[in-house]
């Protein structure tokens, strides 16, 4: 029952979304919508699974005074402060509103730190790169030229480079070519495996052939 | 003085008064003649004359195709006067009524340049409607004469969308191939399935985690359940549970998603049950950390770098925190195994990374895993679709080369 009840579910939910991909008579046409919105809903109630999981988890390390428990007590402190502060010091009718005591949290603090950690991603292109476009063997010298022409043909240095070529044999052109002919040929291939691999899962989830993601042996 | 001013006033009315009838006798005498001569516009260069407005010819009423109902499709062929450089004319009028004789309202004034307009203001299903358009311009924007009335439209749902046969055709036919492949693997024929080194390395990636002693760390992407390639990460995550269970290797699962973590929490249960282990099942092996990206990829690099796990799993949906957490992985020195159908993120996934699973390989890689016969078949099933696709491509770019016929026009789905 634990198993069947989850199974019939998913099959028809999922037939569901299948049909009304065709039908558009109601009920059909609002399906997705409906379906959607509920998702919405459980996971907004469920966010509070997290979240007392999180307290809990990071609470636990606290007491114990588990390796790193300072960093579950900033986690607890910016938790609550952030709750308390958007609760009960808004100063305004929404908490989000500009001027706010959250929005400045917001801005000032969690802001700055999302844009770090992003902009960390520069540094670790050039690391990734690096290994990447080392040329230990055919296909990556093939990876480090590709690499090293597209780089060149996107900087104006490049066309200035080839200038002496006829326009639209320059290092841009072939950049773009590059780009558009080999490399999206290679995306469409990865792009058309992975809507059968969609489609195949699918019918497996629908089927109940597919379990693993209940917990049981697929 | 009074009586003067105001005979002044009666005075001054009453040649406005005459003026107005004159004009108005003039544009009666005009106008039929201005009309004959707008019917022979055609055979003038498109000059436009406010008092003149042409409406739209040919204006037509249908249901609109393939939709759930309560709408309208109007087409009309626009005047000469519709062109790009003439500014004076603004555009059109479109009024609606029940019955053929009004009374109209107006429903919407649309630019020009446009010759149709899909109507879904309250329209009822099986009720009857009648349009007119009339052109507008000049200043300040009026409407010229309206065109007569055209209808009846009514409107009705339908029950199958004509622009999705192929997309239907294209559904039956790999299904029909993946059942058959399911059905044909249960009655024992043999099946053979291509090698995968990212999931071969599974067994090497625990095996060197139990024997250096440290954990596994296994992150199912950032996206929620309502995505597949979480399912598929959640696949691959109970046979490595299995594994674990088995070797006794410490296994520990943040995620971002609460209901992630739920599914998680349920999958490792049971496959640590499945093992003859429960005994060293934890919940707090699977954890809750938050449903921030950029957080969610600090987080995971702190317990990366503080804890040097042995191995780390990344199988899902990835998006710019892949990079991050790929290269951090990398400089620990753990072996990683990363698989995700987000293709922008694979480049980065291989850089950096052991093994990547590219693609549709995370979706297969549940049935893989298991080697079961109904979830190989529909692996050969999924197979069999990408040679039918590669067929399609080899003919259709024969065909499309040489310009017998528009072949990718086939594949679009409205």
């Amino acid at each position: 029952m634990k198993r069947r009840v989850p199974i019939f579910l998913t099959a028809f939910v999922g037939i569901i979304y299948v049909v009304q991909f065709f039908v558009p008579h109601r009920p059909f046409s609002g399906m997705q919508d409906l379906l959607n919105d509920w998702v919405q809903i459980i996971a907004a109630f469920a966010i509070w699974l997290g979240v007392l999981n999180l307290m809990k988890v990071s609470g636990d390390h606290v007491y114990r005074r588990a390796s790193g428990w300072p960093l579950s007590a900033v986690i607890i402190v910016s938790f609550l402060a952030t709750s308390v502060v958007g609760f009960f010091f808004s100063g305004g009718e929404r908490f989000q509103d500009p001027g706010t005591p959250f929005d400045w949290i917001y801005n000032s603090i969690y802001n700055p730190l999302s844009s770090t950690m992003f902009a960390m991603l520069a540094f670790y292109v050039a690391s990734a790169s690096y290994r990447a476009f080392r040329a230990r063997n055919r296909e990556a010298t093939l990876l480090l030229l590709a690499g090293f022409l597209v780089m060149l043909g996107r900087v104006p240095v490049g066309d200035q480079l080839t200038r002496f070529l006829p326009e639209g044999y320059r290092l841009s052109n072939l950049a773009d070519w590059i780009m558009n002919v080999p490399n999206k040929a290679g995306q469409r291939a990865i792009m058309i495996g992975i809507a059968l691999g969609t489609v195949s899962t699918s019918l497996r989830l629908i089927l109940g052939i597919e379990k693993g993601h209940l917990g049981g042996e697929s | 003085m009074h009586l003067d001013a105001c005979l002044r006033r009666s005075a001054r009315r009453g040649i406005a008064s005459a003026a107005v009838l004159v004009t108005a006798a003039a544009i009666g005498v005009a106008a039929p003649v201005l009309m004959a001569l707008g019917a022979l516009a055609f055979l003038a260069p498109p000059v436009f004359a406010l008092a003149a407005l042409p409406p739209p010819d040919l204006v037509t009423v249908r249901d609109t195709p393939n939709d759930n109902g309560g709408s309208l499709t109007l087409t009309w062929v626009r005047p000469q006067c519709d062109v790009a450089d003439n500014t004076d004319f603004h555009g059109y009028r479109i009024e609606r009524a029940t019955l053929p004789d009004g009374p109209f309202t107006v429903i919407a004034d649309v630019p020009r340049g446009i010759s149709d307009f899909v109507d879904a203001d309250s329209i009822r299903d099986g009720v009857t409607y009648y349009y007119r358009i009339a052109s507008r311009g000049g200043i300040p924007d009026s409407p010229g004469r309206p065109s007569i009335a055209s209808g009846p439209g009514r409107a009705t749902a339908q029950w199958f969308h004509r622009g999705r046969v192929n997309a239907l055709l294209a559904v039956i036919i790999l299904s029909g191939l993946i059942i058959f492949f399911i059905e044909y693997a249960k009655r024992g024929r043999p099946i053979f399935i291509r090698k995968i080194a990212g999931l071969d390395a599974v067994d090497e990636a625990v095996g060197r985690a139990t024997e250096m002693g440290r954990k596994i760390l296994y992150i199912p992407g950032t996206s929620d359940m309502d995505n597949v390639m979480t399912l598929a990460g959640i696949a691959i995550l109970g046979r490595v549970a299995r594994m674990t269970a088995q070797y006794e290797t410490p296994l520990e699962i943040p995620v971002s998603r609460s209901l992630v973590m739920v599914a998680c929490r349920e999958t490792v249960k049971e496959a640590y049950l499945a093992a003859g282990r429960p005994d060293i099942y934890n919940d707090s092996m699977v954890y809750y950390l938050t449903d921030d990206q950029f957080g969610y990829a600090a987080a995971l690099e702190g317990i990366m770098v503080r804890d040097r796990p042995a191995a780390i799993f990344m199988q899902g949906s990835f998006y710019a925190e892949a990079l991050i957490l790929a290269e951090t992985g990398n400089s620990i020195g753990a072996i990683q195994i990363a698989g995700t159908a987000q293709a922008s993120q694979l480049p980065f996934f291989v850089a950096a990374s052991d093994y990547t699973l590219l693609g549709e390989e995370l979706f297969v890689a549940g049935a893989y895993l298991s080697k079961e016969p109904r979830q190989l078949g529909s692996l050969k099933g999924q197979d069999m679709g990408k040679a039918i696709i590669l067929l399609l491509l080899l003919v259709g770019i024969i065909i499309q080369t040489t310009g017998l016929y528009d072949f990718s026009s086939l594949f679009v789905v409205q």
